[in-house]
C-alpha cells in the first residue's frame, strides 16, 4: 500500500513543519484570492514559496501551488500570474479548479504538472475525463460526496491518479458549488477564497449563552466558555421541523485513519490532510502520526497508537468518516 | 427590451398529478419562451413523474412553447453517470448540463448549461461555447459587474441567461437534509421533502428565516427579485431571464416579469404585484449588487468594479 502523503502548508513555518514530520508533499498558496484559504496571516509571497520550494525539494519532498479558486470576470491576471509564478518557481505541480485557468495553464505551462482541486467538484467518471481529455490533469482530488466502494468504481473507469481527504475540516456541501456564505455575508469560496471569513464573525455574551454570529445570522448559541470549533455556517445549529439541529453537519472532524487500507485498495494514490489554516504545532503532530500510520501499514503492520493520537486530535474530539460511509448520507 | 423568459426546471418533489398539471397550465396559459423539464435535484424522485413527463412536453411543444431537459446537478455513483449517459443520448430536444460532466458527453452538439456550473469569467465561457454552448445561465452569486464583464466578452454564438426569480440554489449535498430534519437517512428518507412544495423552512436559533432545505439541495429563504434590474442587465447583454418554480400562480408570476421586460410594467409596480402574489415571502436581491446575497438592494446596479 503507498500512500503518498500530501500536507497542508499555510505559512512557510507549517511547510518545515510538514516536510520534517514526513510529508511526501505540500500545498500552499499565494497571500490573495487566488486560493481558497484566503485568511489573514496565512499563505506565501513569492519569495517565501520559492525559499518553501527549495527546503522541501532538498528533503525529497514536493510542493503543490493551489491557485483554486474562480478567475474574477474581467481580472483573471492575478490567478494568471500566481499559476506563472508557480511555474517559475518550480513548484511541482499547480492545482486549480477554474475551466479558464486550467485551459491557460495547459497552453502556456503545458509542462507544469496540473491537479484538479476538489474545488472543481468532479464527482464521476464523465466529469474526470472532461479534465482529463481537455487539459491533461494528472491527478483529481475527490469532492468529500463519495463512498469508498463508489471511489473504487471509479478508479477503475478513470486513467488518472485521485487524491481524497483522510482528516481535517470537512465540507457536508459538494465543495465549489456552494454560496451559503455568500448569501449570509457576501464573501464564499468561490468568490473570495474564503468560507464563513473570520472578519463577519461576532461572538455575543448573552448571560450564560454565547451567540455565535456570522454576518447577522446566529449559527448557534452555546455555554460561555465551551470549547468550539471554527464556526462554519453549515456547523451551526438551526432550526427546522420544529426541532433545533446541527441540520448540516455536526461540528466534527474528518478522520480516516481507520479506513487508509481500504482507500488504498480502492486505488487511491494520494491522501490529503485538510488545514492549512492550523498552527505548525497541530500540523506537525497530524503529519507525524499519519506518517507513522502509513510506514507501519506498509510494513503490514498495525496503525494503533498513531491512530489513537490522531483521535485527540479531532476539532472539538468529535470525528467522522464522512461520506465514505454511506450511512452519512 | 427583447428577452426572453424562461421557467426553470421544479427543483420540488411535487406530487407526480400537481406537476402534470403544472405544466398543462403553463403550456396553456403562460406567456413563457421556454420550459425546462428534468429531475435536478435528487434521482430518487425521477421516477414519480417519468409516466408523466411525455405529456407534459407534448403539451408544452404544442402551446409553442421550447422544452429543455435539464440534467442532475450532482452526479454521484456509475449509476448516476449510466442514467446521465442514457438521458443524454435520448432525445433531439435541447439539453442542459448541470455538471461539467454532461458538458462533456454534450461536447459537439449545440447545448445549455445550467446555473449550477461554475461559469466565473469569460475564459471559461468562451472554452464551453467553443464546445457547443449556446446557452449559459449564469451563478447565482456572480455580482452584476462579473455579469457584465462575461456578457462583453461573450461569442455571439452564446445567449447568457440569470435567475431572476425565486429561491436560489445555494449548495447540493451527497447528504439528504430534509431527511435529517425528520431524522431519516437518505436511503430511508420516506420521501418527506414532498411535504415542502417550496422547502422546509430553516430559522436560526434566534428564529429568523435563513435558509430553505429541499432534498439534498439547500435554497436561499429568500425568493430572488431582479425585476428591477433587469433592463439594466438586458443592457449588458443578458438575452434571457430565468424564473424558478415555485407553488404560487406561476403563470401569474410570468405575467409581471414579461409585463416588466416588455416595458409596461414599472419594477416598483412588479414589486408590489410579486408580494400580493407571495403573501408572507421575503425578496432579495443582494447577489447581484454584490453584497450578502439576502439583502434587499433599492439602487443602481454597479456594472464595473
Amino acid at each position: 500500500m503507498t500512500l503518498q502523503l500530501v500536507c497542508p502548508a499555510g505559512t512557510p513555518a507549517a511547510l518545515r513543519a510538514s516536510v520534517d514530520a514526513g510529508a511526501d508533499a505540500v500545498y500552499c498558496g499565494f497571500r490573495d484570492e487566488t486560493n481558497a484559504r484566503n485568511f489573514p496571516g496565512l499563505n506565501f509571497t513569492p519569495a517565501e514559496l520559492a525559499a518553501g520550494i527549495a527546503y522541501a525539494h532538498a528533503r525529497a519532498a514536493q510542493v503543490y501551488v493551489a491557485v483554486n479558486t474562480f478567475a474574477r470576470a474581467g481580472a483573471a491576471g492575478a490567478w494568471r500570474s500566481a499559476i506563472d509564478t508557480a511555474a517559475r518557481l518550480g513548484a511541482d505541480a499547480v492545482i486549480l479548479a477554474d475551466i479558464g485557468l486550467l485551459d491557460y495553464a495547459a497552453r502556456v505551462h503545458p509542462t507544469l504538472r496540473r491537479h484538479l482541486s476538489v474545488q472543481a467538484g468532479a464527482s464521476h467518471a464523465e466529469a474526470i475525463a472532461f479534465y482529463v481529455r481537455e487539459f491533461g490533469v494528472r491527478r483529481v482530488v475527490l469532492p468529500r460526496v463519495l463512498t469508498v466502494g463508489e471511489i473504487a468504481a471509479l478508479n477503475r473507469d478513470i486513467g488518472v491518479e485521485t487524491e481524497v481527504f483522510a482528516f481535517g475540516g470537512m465540507c457536508p456541501m459538494a465543495e465549489g458549488r456552494c454560496a451559503i456564505s455568500s448569501f449570509a455575508t457576501g464573501e464564499s469560496p468561490n468568490l473570495s477564497g474564503a468560507c464563513s471569513p473570520a472578519r463577519h464573525v461576532r461572538y455575543e455574551r448573552r448571560g450564560a449563552t454565547m451567540v455565535v454570529r456570522v454576518g447577522e445570522f446566529a449559527i448557534d448559541s452555546v455555554a460561555a466558555g465551551a470549547p468550539a470549533g471554527y464556526p462554519t455556517i453549515c456547523k451551526g445549529r438551526f432550526a427546522a421541523q420544529g426541532r433545533t439541529l446541527h441540520l448540516f453537519e455536526e461540528p466534527v472532524s474528518l478522520n480516516a485513519a481507520d479506513i487508509l487500507p481500504a482507500l488504498a485498495r480502492a486505488g487511491v494514490s494520494a491522501i490529503k490532510i485538510e488545514g492549512r489554516q492550523r498552527g505548525r504545532a497541530y500540523v506537525a503532530a497530524v503529519v507525524r502520526n499519519f506518517r507513522a500510520m502509513l510506514d507501519a501499514l506498509d510494513r503490514g503492520g498495525e496503525a494503533g497508537a498513531a491512530a489513537r493520537a490522531l483521535q485527540s486530535l479531532a476539532e472539538g474530539g468529535a470525528e467522522t468518516e464522512g461520506a465514505y460511509r454511506r450511512g452519512w448520507r | 427590451m427583447t428577452a426572453a423568459l424562461v421557467l426553470g426546471p421544479i427543483p420540488f418533489n411535487w406530487p407526480a398529478e400537481k406537476w402534470r398539471d403544472y405544466h398543462f397550465r403553463i403550456a396553456d396559459e403562460a406567456d413563457v419562451d421556454c420550459v425546462h423539464v428534468g429531475e435536478v435535484v435528487c434521482a430518487k424522485r425521477a421516477p414519480f413523474v417519468a409516466p408523466y413527463l411525455p405529456d407534459a412536453m407534448a403539451r408544452l411543444a404544442a402551446a409553442g412553447k421550447e422544452v429543455v431537459i435539464s440534467t442532475p446537478a450532482l452526479v454521484g455513483g456509475e449509476r448516476d453517470a449510466a442514467a446521465l449517459r442514457e438521458l443524454i443520448a435520448d432525445g433531439g430536444l435541447l439539453i442542459e448540463a448541470n455538471d461539467i460532466g454532461a458538458a462533456r458527453l454534450l461536447a459537439g452538439r449545440d447545448h445549455a448549461i445550467g446555473p449550477l456550473v461554475n461559469v466565473y469569467n469569460e475564459d471559461t465561457l468562451a472554452f464551453l461555447a467553443a464546445r457547443g454552448a449556446v446557452r449559459v445561465c449564469l451563478p447565482a452569486e456572480l455580482p452584476a459587474a462579473s455579469l457584465a464583464a462575461i456578457a462583453a466578452a461573450a461569442p455571439a454564438t452564446v445567449a447568457l441567461e440569470t435567475v431572476v426569480f425565486g429561491r436560489l440554489p445555494l449548495a447540493i449535498s451527497a447528504r439528504c437534509f430534509h431527511a435529517r430534519a425528520h431524522g431519516l437517512h437518505k436511503d430511508g428518507c420516506r420521501y418527506v421533502c414532498a411535504d415542502d412544495p417550496d422547502g422546509l423552512e430553516v430559522e436560526t436559533v434566534e428564529g429568523r428565516p435563513f435558509l430553505a432545505v429541499n432534498g439534498p439541495q439547500t435554497l436561499s429563504h429568500t425568493f430572488a427579485d431582479m425585476a428591477g434590474e433587469m433592463h439594466a442587465l438586458a443592457e449588458c447583454g443578458i438575452r434571457r431571464f430565468r424564473l424558478g418554480p415555485h407553488d404560487c400562480d406561476m403563470v401569474a408570476v410570468a405575467a409581471v416579469y414579461r409585463g416588466v421586460a416588455a416595458g409596461s410594467l414599472a419594477p416598483d409596480e412588479a414589486g408590489a404585484r410579486l408580494r400580493a402574489l407571495l403573501p408572507g415571502r421575503a425578496f432579495a436581491n443582494g447577489f447581484v449588487h454584490a453584497v450578502a446575497g439576502h439583502r434587499a438592494v433599492r439602487a443602481a446596479l454597479q456594472l464595473a468594479d
